[in-house]
């Protein structure tokens, strides 16, 4: 069985403060990270692959990211963590890229990886949360799809069952292999290294490919394949002020009391 | 290729363009602005050049937009066979966006083989000019992918200018795969929805890369345009339920289209465990939402207090779902719940663009807020500057003597 994760990294922080003098984004430079739900999705693939073993057959997890040169890192730090192999795209070609871009982009790391029987993709993104990319990528793929998994229950070769969120619940389902996942983050935990597997890290090659090495259609990548554009970007406009409800707290609360009376 | 392009003759390394960036996606050195490959395009840069020294050069395969016309609302009923409200909502919206484009309002309506009809007399009455719709047993319950085979079939044929979606988790799975199979762009969780007066285009406006951004987001070259809805946003745009007349739907207003008979569900739900009770924040009348503000876990008691002697429901930003003090169903904002309250108190919360993102529809906020400058009172309607803990504790204290006396 061969499993694909998508994974992207992600700033180490999520919040991005304005500075109110000059209205400009204050950065604090924090690190890159896997994505979260990205490492729950990875977490269960290892558990699948271990399971598997123990029913004495061979799993191959790959790792697969779009992204900038120094994702490098935390690829190798997936596979310390387990990963059996990692494809990282990166190319000036690929950036700017909508969720249809990187979808095309990401299917051609698959057909480089070799078709994978089970692809796991976190949820969402913290930092972008379209959630998109998941049900884009079955659909490229031609593969089924189930979003929000919260539990793998049972990986047989042509069917896989799991719990999944939807609008009516939670809910018991069994899908046909290949398949699509997206993963909620309280799915799994992903583990830490091994000393093994730190070591093993060390030697092992980070497959960097360019879009051109693999073979995806310069059109349908990056800024030139995404067929959405950030036309204006901007803070929006406070409103009117509001009554100011001054006092002491004692008095306030008097003041609110009436307010709820009031108006509601 | 496609890229950010700084005009050198212009620039003069003012790094204004640096201190408008999200991302580290630009820098200047040696006096002269130059794009990194952090950058991700979304034009903050361009707003900010007091010289007009930055543009985006795009390649753009045009296809035949003008063929495209109308605008579809995807329509999605629930287990009860119930149609979700948010398909009203959007159905309010598209009436102002085809007043503008001067076009038709199209409901798309999966239905199961049973259903009685009486969906569409009701879409019909709340903003829709047709309904294409399909009884079929591959419909019940929903599936993404055959939806998304049926509406991609539909939209091939009669080319709809711009369809949108309900948030909903069905929604979110589904759309994408709409767009992957139509090659075409689609935005999520939009907050606006306008028609470009001069372009024709849907401008579709969300928060946008983690700061305190909004982002217009325009899909020129590629049709439909689509986008999804948080359900509540547009509460205020959906056509009240006493319109609808008991006339029955003219009959060519209602159009049957069959799904292909080849298309089968690769999915199948075995059993479902009831959705929790409680939580309904979406439909709360009235709401009490806390962030990091109150402190720490132990308040929450307090809060639950208010809300109690409120009979309201008790919300939260993501922050305090993160650390595990309240459920994602608590969650306020553009990646949790869209609230529409009459009363909505929030207590300790910022008022980041994210948690605004979801409280739009509120019709009175009062904001409780340590911190004078804090973004909540940009859109509070009442303020109240000063300790969460202290001003709750009394507001508790009044509210429950005043029940205690009557
Ligand atoms: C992609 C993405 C999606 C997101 N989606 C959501 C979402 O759906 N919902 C959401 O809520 N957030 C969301 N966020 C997070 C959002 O950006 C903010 O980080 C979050 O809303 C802040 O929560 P907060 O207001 O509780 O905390 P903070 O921003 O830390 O604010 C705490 C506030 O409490 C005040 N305070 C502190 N002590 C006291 C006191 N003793 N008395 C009174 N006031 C006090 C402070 O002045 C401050 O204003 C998202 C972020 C990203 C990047």
């Amino acid at each position: 069985m061969h499993i694909v994760v998508c994974v992207k990294a992600v700033p180490a922080s999520t919040e991005v403060k304005m500075d109110p003098v000059t209205n400009t984004i204050v950065r604090d430079g924090g690190d890159a990270v896997v994505n979260p739900f990205d490492a729950s999705a990875l977490e269960l693939a290892l558990r699948l692959r271990e399971e598997r073993r123990a029913a004495g057959e061979d799993v191959r997890v790959s790792v697969l990211s779009m992204g900038i040169p120094a994702t490098e890192r935390l690829l190798r730090d997936c596979i310390a963590r387990g990963a059996t192999d990692a494809l990282l795209l990166s190319d000036r070609a690929f950036a700017g890229a909508d969720t249809l871009a990187t979808t095309h982009a990401l299917t051609c790391g698959m057909c480089e990886l070799g078709m994978p029987d089970l692809v796991l993709c976190g949820k969402m993104a913290v930092d972008g949360d379209t959630a998109q990319i998941g049900p884009e990528l079955a659909g490229a793929l031609d593969m089924a799809c189930v979003a929000d998994v919260r539990t793998l229950m049972a990986c047989a070769n042509d069917a896989v069952t799991v719990r999944a969120g939807g609008d009516a619940g939670v809910s018991l389902v069994e899908a046909t292999l290949p398949c699509v996942l997206t993963v909620a983050k309280e799915a799994a935990t992903l583990r830490m290294p091994s000393i093994a597997g730190v070591l093993a890290a060390e030697h092992a090659t980070v497959d960097v490919r360019g879009a051109a090495e693999v073979g995806a259609d310069a059109a349908r990548i990056g800024l030139a394949g995404s067929p959405t554009q950030v036309v204006r970007s901007f803070v929006p406009e406070q409103q009117a002020a509001g009554v100011e409800v001054s006092g002491d707290a004692i008095g306030q609360a008097r003041q609110l009391v009436r307010i709820i009376g009031e108006v509601a | 290729m496609a890229g950010l392009r700084v005009d050198e003759t212009r620039c003069i390394g003012c790094t204004r363009c640096v201190r408008a960036c999200a991302t580290g996606g630009i820098e200047v050195k040696d006096r002269l602005a130059r794009p990194t490959d952090a950058c991700v395009f979304c034009g903050a840069c361009i707003d900010a050049c007091p010289v007009d020294a930055i543009s985006i050069e795009r390649k753009e395969a045009g296809a035949d937009l003008v063929a495209y016309r109308d605008i579809w609302v995807f329509v999605q009923a629930d287990e009860h066979d119930d149609v979700l409200p948010v398909a009203f909502e959007l159905l309010g919206r598209a009436r102002a966006l085809a007043a503008q484009r001067g076009c038709a309002v199209v409901a798309l309506l999966p239905q199961g083989p049973g259903s009685a009809g009486s969906h569409e007399r009701e879409l019909i009455a709340r903003g829709a000019d047709r309904v294409l719709t399909v009884h079929d047993e591959r419909m019940v319950p929903l599936d993404a992918e055959v939806c998304a085979r049926w509406v991609c079939d539909l939209a091939q044929r009669l080319k709809p200018e711009i369809i949108l979606y309900g948030a909903t988790a069905f929604g979110r799975e589904l759309a994408p795969m709409v767009a992957v199979r139509l090659e075409t762009g689609l935005t999520a969780d939009c907050t606006r929805l306008e028609i470009d007066g001069a372009t024709g285009l849907l401008q579709q406006t969300r928060p946008a890369f983690g700061g305190n951004l909004m982002a217009t987001i325009e899909c020129p070259a590629r049709r439909p345009q689509m986008a999804t809805v948080r359900p509540g946003v547009f509460a205020g745009d959906a056509c009240p339920r006493s319109s609808v007349s008991s006339d029955a739907a003219a009959k060519d207003q209602v159009v049957e289209y069959p799904l292909d008979a080849s298309v089968r569900s690769r999915v199948r739900v075995l059993a479902t465990e009831p959705a929790q009770q409680g939580a309904s924040i979406a439909q709360a009348k009235r709401l009490v939402v806390v962030g990091r503000g109150i402190g720490s876990k132990k308040q929450l008691p307090l809060m639950q207090r208010l809300a109690d002697a409120l009979d309201a429901e008790l919300g939260c930003t993501r922050p305090l779902v993160e650390a595990g003090w309240l459920e994602y169903p608590h969650q306020v904002g553009q990646t949790g719940v869209s609230v529409a309250p009459e009363l909505l108190i929030s207590i300790g919360v910022s008022g980041a663009i994210q948690h605004l993102a979801g409280i739009g529809g509120a019709k009175t906020i009062i904001a409780i807020n340590e911190d004078a400058q804090a973004p909540i009172f940009g859109i509070a309607h009442y303020k109240a500057v000063g300790d969460a803990i202290e001003i709750v504790d009394n507001l508790v204290r009044e509210l429950e003597d005043a029940v205690a006396r009557s």
